[in-house]
């Protein structure tokens, strides 16, 4: 999933101080799995609004509304006929929710109330680690299902670097060293012949490297 | 003017311990304020980060959640649960410019009347002190 984090509350005020009606929105997926931008969410940040705006003397109009998607322009349309009585948007939606809203409604200013952080996994319960980068051609099979861009702090293809002590990175006691992970993964499923094989430089175009990526699937687009 | 003030309390009482001991103060003919209004749920760990801020930002001065001791939860971790978001609306209150102390959470067991009037006094007069509560005092 995407994740993502509430902005400090701060920010968001000032992005909506000069609107006195705001249209706050949520999304039913990524942001909602990782407790950041959901119907939830959206209900908290609204009411932490409110007050901010009731502390000092004024009030605002904020209506709440969590749609299915941000990101899919069938999802977006759902809010033509709440949008003209709104003065500005606020998205708890990814990057990705808020520019479709921008994209949508030009004449809007859309404000983003969290902060996008990564593609990752829930580790347990209220914790979420980075998994992938989406660099655009997957190593995992050739890595043991760990990935050392997402993994390793300098995204190192063969091998582990010399800061690598006893299973940990020298970035921080927290932090597993990626290629330790693999090397052990390799080892259990007697599979160490692959990481003799070299891995040549990666080309980091499919990475974004190339400029913005897109995908086109022929026999779906029209 | 703060003479008069009266705080509005909300207490958010399991109905397995806090909900009962309020009960217990009741039968055992213990004072405690009026101020306290008791909402009663089945856990504490029910009670949702957005039922807190209502309170608030429907006119509460206090607010406080009563859930069982440490261990003692009916549901297993309830109480657990609801600590850490206790602590978590704390400072989303600090952001909002809100004491935090004006919320806390307290725990007791069904038996512990006298604990409970005396958390409802303490509570009362802790309030009593911080005054109306920023947006109470921005809407007078």
């Amino acid at each position: 999933m995407i994740t993502a984090e509430r902005k400090p509350l701060e920010e968001i005020l000032a992005y909506i101080k000069p609107f006195k009606r705001i249209l706050l929105l949520g999304c039913n997926e990524c942001v909602t799995v990782c407790a950041a931008g959901g119907r939830k969410e959206v209900g908290v940040l609204a009411s932490g609004l409110q007050m901010s705006r009731l502390k000092d003397g004024s009030s605002i109009d904020i209506r709440e509304h969590t749609l299915e998607r941000q990101c899919d322009p069938e999802y977006v349309e759902e809010l033509v006929p709440m949008i003209d009585s709104a003065d500005a948007v606020l998205s708890m939606a990814c990057g990705c929710g808020v520019q479709q809203l921008a994209m949508r409604f030009r004449d809007k200013p859309v404000f983003p109330a969290v902060n996008t952080k990564f593609m990752g996994g829930s580790d347990r319960h209220g914790v979420w680690t980075e998994r992938c980068q989406g660099c655009g051609d997957c190593l995992l099979g050739l890595t043991g299902g760990i990935c050392p861009i997402a993994k390793c702090a300098k995204h190192l293809m063969n091998g582990p670097c010399g800061g690598s002590a006893g299973g940990v990175c020298e970035i921080g006691d927290d932090v597993d060293c990626a290629w330790h992970l693999i090397w052990e993964r390799l080892k259990a499923l007697g599979l160490t012949d692959q990481y003799m094989e070299i891995m040549p430089a990666k080309d980091w175009r499919p990475a974004g490297g190339g400029g913005p990526r897109k995908i086109i699937r022929e026999d779906l687009a029209e | 003017m703060k003479e008069q003030f009266e705080p509005v309390i909300v207490a958010f009482c399991c109905h397995y311990c806090a909900y009962t001991a309020a009960d217990m103060a009741g039968s055992q003919r213990l004072v405690y304020p009026p101020n306290v209004k008791i909402i009663r749920v089945p856990c504490s760990g029910k009670v949702d980060s957005i039922h807190i801020l209502k309170a608030f930002e429907k006119g509460a001065d206090g607010v406080y959640v009563a859930g069982c001791l440490d261990g003692d939860c009916h549901f297993k971790n309830g109480n657990d649960k609801a600590s850490r978001k206790v602590a978590q609306m704390m400072r989303y209150l600090e952001e909002i410019g809100i004491e935090p102390e004006r919320l806390e959470m307290v725990k007791m067991s069904a038996g512990m009347g006298e604990r409970f009037a005396r958390i409802a006094t303490e509570m009362t007069e802790k309030i009593r002190k911080l005054g109306p509560s920023p947006i109470k005092a921005a809407a007078a």
